[in-house]
């Protein structure tokens, strides 16, 4: 086996075809996961995650338009044929989405989705053996009475039920890389936790490494190795999650962490970052958080600032794209620790 | 689901019950003497002959008699004496409407399955020019008087090249077999006479195909909108990502879904075109349900009239109750009770 990453994403930028024209959902995203080990990723609603995501499983429409570098164990996968990339999908790299509601074919039993699942990729198998393994994968994501559930519908199945056949036929072929798309989002808050140790279980299990969109920061604090944290479609800050979580170097992060409510603090003294989102057609020049951010100067209106390593000897392996990544935080407003 | 198929034919009745009242009703107070098809003009003049023919055909009487007497034969199954053909009204139906079975079920057939494969085509290659043929094929099937395409396909098929009977069932040199279902497809082979099914086969190409046309053209569109419909739905994306190609994802997983909302469409069609395919048995001279009915109304053949809107509404009726148990098994969210 190659040393090259499980999955490495190199100056990846992604654009819509939109009714206003060609828009730039992603620009020069960079990151990479490696074997057995989780990427959590983290930013704003519509700041480009599930784009990036389905854009590595080769998910988006044909007209738009992906430049840079996807690798998956150091093969290209940007310009692959979509009859390639179906061979990989559920094979080799695995998703699993936001709404498990939605996700299950309705007029399908568990029983045919899963069997569906393995079969695509090994037409050898007898009906049997798909059923014995239909069984054990409902097993493995922890499902009560997993015979009577294969024969049920998804409409039958509670959302987190749902979600855990989501991620039994995620696992059917026993992937190297699973991607979650804000997996819990959608459910039940006593379910969501239940959820995240089963991923965290089956990612230590089978070594697969993980990709998982959160907008719960305690959650990727919890399950991630490293974080990267996205704003308008680019990579802000990344690098090793309790590194960046202890001491943030951009702006944006920081501001995401002020606004996590703390058993300290009263309900006032919650900050939330001011402003909002930008939309793909109104993203600023410069940097893109500039028209939000508490620390900019004149020059951030005009440069974009490059994701460089930061020159902190106290955040080893942080990347930060901010034109004051080093200065802001500890100097301006003395905060952070 | 037997309770609630029982449930269904035991209203189907009453509702035939109302329909038969409704008919009984505007048929008897239309403008026009009903005397006019059963008495000769000469005769009219002479008191007699008229009083008698009213006392024959139970003229003579009030409504609500007539309507009374009317009932008390229905339940018994006799549906009255044609003015016209002056034979039962049963008797009349029974001998066309298999005619009108034979050429609806065949049209029914090249109609919904080229509809569903040319919806299928226009979803997948939306706005690309097989999806503008297929809506201009569609909308020529939709909108084409049945007289005019009929007359056509008459005249280049059999009139020109030769290769198609002109119309009726059979060649009048054709001995036509023993009377078993009234299909002469069905009837031929049940007598073994290959040359006469090869013969009422070449004739029902054309009616079937004047008709199917019609009937693709409905639902090709409907297909097609369902389908773009559920190939926007996230269970498509999630099947994708476990490694379905494109061939399984259009129709394991699209088109099963996508048939759901076409089969009340389907049912209809079927129903109207029992009494509603005047148009092409006129121009193929197809001893049809249809064409009997354009001559009960023309002579205001009162008992024909109404046992026409029996058929028409039992074939409502029945197409209803059988769309209704496909939607349950075609979907299984839905549960009949
Ligand atoms: N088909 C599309 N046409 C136009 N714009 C789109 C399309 N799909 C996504 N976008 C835009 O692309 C941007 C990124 O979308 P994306 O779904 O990746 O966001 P996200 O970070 O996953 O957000 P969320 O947290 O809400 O899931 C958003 O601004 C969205 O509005
Ligand atoms: S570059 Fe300027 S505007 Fe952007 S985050 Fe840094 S300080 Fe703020
Ligand atoms: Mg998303």
């Amino acid at each position: 086996m190659s040393t090259a990453p499980l999955i490495e994403v190199i100056d990846l930028t992604i654009q819509l075809n939109t009714a206003v024209g060609m828009l730039e959902a992603v620009r020069g995203v960079n990151f990479s996961v490696a074997d057995g080990k989780t990427l959590g990723v983290v930013g704003e609603s519509g700041c480009g995650k599930s784009i990036t995501m389905l854009a590595i499983m080769g998910l988006l429409p044909p007209d738009v338009v992906i430049s840079g570098s996807i690798k998956l164990r150091g093969v290209e996968l940007v310009g692959m044929s979509q009859r390639q990339l179906a061979g990989l999908r559920g094979k080799r790299m695995a998703m699993i989405f936001q709404d498990p509601m939605t996700s299950l074919n309705p007029v399908m039993t568990v029983c045919e989705q899963i069997i569906e699942a393995i079969s695509i990729h090994d037409r050898q198998a007898s009906q049997n053996a798909k059923r014995v393994r239909a069984l054990d994968l409902l097993q493995l994501v922890a499902i009560p009475y997993p015979e009577r559930r294969l024969k049920q519908y998804p409409h039958e199945l509670s959302g987190g039920m749902r979600q855990r056949v989501m991620i039994a036929i995620a696992m059917a072929n026993d992937p190297e890389l699973l991607i979650a798309d804000e997996p819990t989002t959608a459910l039940d808050v006593t379910v969501q936790a239940q959820i995240i140790e089963l991923l965290q279980r089956l990612q230590r299990e089978r070594k697969m490494g993980l990709m998982l969109i959160s907008h719960d920061l305690g959650v990727v604090a919890g399950i991630a190795d490293e974080v990267a944290i996205m704003y308008a479609g680019r990579v802000c800050e990344k690098g090793p999650v309790e590194t960046v979580f202890d001491r943030p170097h951009h702006p944006y992060t920081f501001g995401l962490l002020e606004s996590l409510p703390k058993i300290d603090r009263t309900e006032d003294q919650l900050v939330a970052i001011p402003g909002s989102l930008p939309t793909l057609s109104m993203r600023p020049s410069g940097c893109r958080f500039h028209p939000r951010c508490n620390f900019a100067q004149a020059i951030c209106a005009e440069a974009d600032p490059a994701l460089e390593t930061v020159q902190d000897p106290l955040t080893p392996g942080v990347v930060a794209a901010c034109h004051f990544a080093e200065t802001a935080l500890y100097t301006d407003q003395g905060a952070g620790s | 689901m037997t309770r609630f198929i029982i449930r269904r034919l035991i209203s189907i009745p009453l509702l035939l019950l109302g329909i038969v009242s409704i008919a009984f009703l505007i048929s008897h107070n239309t403008q026009g003497d009903p005397l006019a098809s059963i008495v000769s003009e000469r005769q009219m003049d002479n008191p007699e002959v008229v009083a008698a023919a009213k006392a024959r055909w139970g003229l003579d009487k009030s409504l609500p008699e007539q309507y009374v007497l009317y009932l008390r034969n229905l339940i018994t199954g006799d549906l009255g004496t044609s003015f016209r053909t002056k034979q039962g009204v049963g008797k009349d139906i029974l001998e066309r409407l298999p005619a009108t079975l034979e050429l609806v079920i065949a049209a029914m057939i090249l109609g919904v399955g080229s509809g569903i494969v040319l919806g299928v085509l226009a979803a997948r290659f939306r706005n690309k020019p097989i999806d503008h043929a297929a809506r201009l094929w569609a909308l020529t099937g939709s909108s084409t008087p049945v007289f005019w395409s009929g007359l056509i396909l008459l005249y280049i098929f059999s009139v020109v090249l030769g290769w198609l009977p002109g119309p009726g069932r059979l060649d009048p040199r054709s001995v036509p077999p023993e009377f078993m279902t009234g299909f002469l497809t069905i009837d031929t082979l049940l007598a073994g006479d290959f040359a006469a099914f090869g013969d009422a086969l070449h004739h029902l190409i054309l009616p079937a195909l004047v008709l199917g046309w019609t009937v693709m053209g409905i639902v090709s569109r409907l297909v097609r909108g369902s389908m773009l419909d559920v190939l926007s739905q996230d269970y498509i994306v999630a099947a994708r990502a476990r490694g379905a190609g494109e061939l399984r994802v259009l129709l394991n997983h699209a088109l099963r879904n996508a048939l759901v909302p076409t089969l009340t469409i389907i049912g209809f069609t079927f129903a109207y075109l029992i009494t509603g395919a005047v148009l092409t048995e006129t121009i193929f001279s197809w001893p049809g349900i249809g064409s009997y009915a354009v001559e009960a109304a023309r002579n205001l053949d009162y008992p024909a009239i109404i046992g026409v809107t029996i058929v028409g509404g039992t074939a409502f009726l029945l197409s209803n109750l059988a769309t209704d148990i496909a939607y349950a098994f075609a979907d299984p969210r839905i549960r009949l009770s």
